[in-house]
């Protein structure tokens, strides 16, 4: 399984438009991926509302993990997006 | 009516009238909201049911998609963000959860989203605002699975007049201008989202049009965003005649140009009301004399922290750039428990209105008003904008100079006070002695004048800032103004009528700050009236015993080259 750490860096945190932009990318590797805190119980990273319902806040460090083909190239695209402020851009 | 009209079935309604032009089309109706029934039957198969659920929310998803590729940048994100909601495996496994204990498709659809409501409403802020797109989402899957039309906007490819009970922002901001020539809604009021939005967006608009929503769709109308005559069915002869009114108005607006001044040469400045960053770079790139009202909520709503001096002198700076020399008035923080912030909240009140709101959360929040000042100093430094200060919801001297000494202290040279509260406008000598100039909000002067809630539709009438009361009260505050030697503008909605702007130019204002779609109109209305004219006029308002009556009689008295243009 791979697993990634990455620290939110959207200044609005991770809802409205960047949640929605992490999901559709989440969609694009069709793999199943999970997003949560770090000790937490995970949520389904596809699901746009399981996303914003975890209140991911700007600086707030968050635990990607995928299973299958190609995990790794996936949740490294991921966490390329989650370091950017989608918010700003 | 004429006789001609009655012949030909037109039929004339009065609502009011809240973003100034005419308009003509067929009217498209706004679909409202789709409540799931009550004693909806248990499904006999869950399973099959579930499926029926799922191709319901894949429909609105396909419908938000395919409306997304038409639609502008702003529009298409949010549309997209909204389908992908739909689209939510997490919702649907809720509606499938619902399914099996029993409940019905529409109801089952309507239990999902509560729950997943329920959940950003706990969250607060941000989150909560998301609910709004929830339940739209809830509500077109269950219009979908009972076989109803859609709530909202249908598409229509006609320039049309689209008419709804009321029209949520979202929905106002994802109109195509293009194809929107006018708005008429059934509830709302002169200061509801709709009609802001619409000023905002230059569409002629009408709200509380009685029977609005009874309007067969695809009849013609034609609307008259100054007057609020809406007149269904319109005969040729009218819809001749509007058209050319239309085209006479467009003529003589295009050509009043320049600084606001009477005919006479008195100067009345013309400013921009403005919200936000686009607002500004819309604002500055029109020919007014730059802003009188610039509402700085924006910064700090969205926010679950307080912002930073260097956060908010970014923002500032991006304001105030597009103005160059141009004075920009701020508005400093108007929150309260209407508009509560995730960092200030100083708990429910009974009556927000009336509570710890505007310049007193400051004084709770000092901190807030400090680094709000600092940045505004730090960015009008950096940029050499003319910036001058005022703060909300001032009733007492002690409260102008104690807001005077921050501003001062901060290194801004100018310190204003809003004056919104009765007490205050009759006791302006005094209260702008303490500060370098005053300004009117028409709109929450008059909900405090008539004790009629601004966010009430039904109140509308006692909120009319022709009430001849609410013009006692700003002639008031002009004549402490004038013993004091202060200026004082105006910056409420009221600003934006060429009549009542004569008046308030009558009563002794000298800026006026509204809607920038409503500067031409106004800027041409003064420039047909001198000054003694205009006080004139004031006298005519203000000897009216009601508030159609004034409106009648400034109108009669105003020269014929204005009034055969509204």
């Amino acid at each position: 399984m791979a697993q990634r750490t990455v620290t939110i860096a959207s200044s609005v945190g991770l809802h409205a438009r960047p949640a929605a932009l992490f999901v559709e990318a989440v969609n694009e590797t069709g793999l199943d991926v999970e997003i949560g805190r770090p000790g937490d119980d995970a949520v389904d990273a596809s699901s746009i509302l399981g996303v914003m319902a975890l209140g991911a806040k700007h600086g707030e460090e968050v635990v990607l993990t995928a299973d299958g083909d190609g995990a790794e190239e996936a949740l490294d695209g991921l966490v390329a997006l989650l370091s950017r402020d989608l918010d700003a851009e | 009516m004429t006789d001609a009209q009655a012949a030909h079935g037109a039929e004339t309604r009065l609502g009011i009238g809240v973003s100034p032009g005419t308009a003509y089309g067929p009217v498209v109706q706004v679909a409202p909201p789709v409540a799931a029934p009550a004693g909806e039957a248990a499904p006999a198969d869950p399973e099959a049911a579930l499926e029926d659920v799922k191709a319901a929310f894949a429909s609105v998803a396909d419908d938000l998609e395919g409306r997304a590729r038409h639609a502008d940048d702003t529009a298409q994100q949010i549309l997209k963000a909204t389908a992908l909601i739909a689209k939510d495996k997490g919702l649907h496994k809720a509606a499938g959860k619902q399914l099996a204990a029993g409940k019905g498709p529409a109801n089952a659809i309507s239990a999902a989203v509560d729950e997943y409501a329920a959940q950003f409403e706990a969250l607060g802020g941000y989150f909560a605002e998301r609910v709004t797109d929830l339940r739209d989402v809830g509500s077109r899957a269950v219009a979908a699975v009972l076989g109803v039309p859609a709530p909202g906007v249908p598409d229509f490819t006609e320039p049309s007049v689209v008419v709804a009970e009321d029209l949520a922002p979202a929905e106002t901001a994802t109109l195509d201008r293009s194809l929107v020539v006018g708005i008429v809604t059934q509830a709302g009021g002169r200061t509801s989202h709709t009609a802001i939005l619409a000023a905002q967006m230059g569409i002629p608009a009408v709200v509380q049009l009685p029977g609005a929503c009874a309007i067969e769709p695809g009849t013609p109308v034609s609307v008259d965003g100054d007057s609020g005559e809406v007149v269904v069915a319109p005969d040729r002869s009218l819809v001749e005649a509007q058209r050319v009114r239309r085209e006479k108005r467009a003529e003589a607006l295009s050509a009043s140009r320049g600084p606001g001044r009477t005919k006479d040469g008195h100067a009345v400045a013309l400013l921009a009301n403005i919200g936000g960053v686009q607002d500004a770079v819309e604002a500055g790139a029109q020919d007014l004399e730059g802003v009188g009202l610039f509402r700085t909520e924006f910064v700090f709503l969205s926010a679950d922290r307080a912002p930073t001096v260097e956060e908010q002198a970014d923002i500032y700076r991006k304001v105030l750039e597009p103005f160059g020399d141009r004075r920009v008035v701020v508005r400093t923080l108007d929150a309260g428990a209407d508009k509560p912030l995730a960092f200030a909240d100083l708990g429910p009140e009974e009556n927000p209105a009336l509570g710890r709101r505007g310049l007193r959360l400051s004084a709770e929040r000092p901190d807030l008003l400090d680094a709000q000042l600092e940045a505004l100093a730090v960015a009008a430094r950096d940029t050499g904008a003319d910036v001058r200060v005022m703060a909300p919801m001032v009733a007492t001297v002690e409260e102008a100079a104690w807001f005077a000494r921050r501003v001062r202290e901060n290194g801004l040279p100018k310190a204003g006070v809003m004056i919104e509260v009765p007490g205050a406008a009759l006791r302006a000598r005094h209260v702008l002695a303490e500060v370098d100039f005053g300004s009117l909000g028409t709109n929450d002067l008059a909900q405090y004048t008539m004790a009629a809630d601004r966010m009430q539709g039904a109140l509308s009438d006692l909120l009319d800032p022709w009430q001849p009361a609410v013009l006692d009260v700003v002639a008031a505050a002009c004549d402490g103004a004038r013993r004091t030697g202060r200026p004082i503008g105006v910056c409420g909605e009221s600003a934006g009528d060429a009549l009542l702007a004569l008046v308030l130019a009558g009563l002794g204002v000298s800026s006026l700050s509204m809607a920038p779609s409503k500067v031409p109109v106004v800027r041409l209305a003064l420039s047909l009236h001198t000054l003694p004219e205009c006080q004139g006029l004031a006298e005519v308002a203000r000897g009216a015993a009601t508030a159609r009556e004034a409106l009648d009689a400034v109108r009669a008295a105003a020269r014929d080259e204005l009034t055969d243009l509204l």
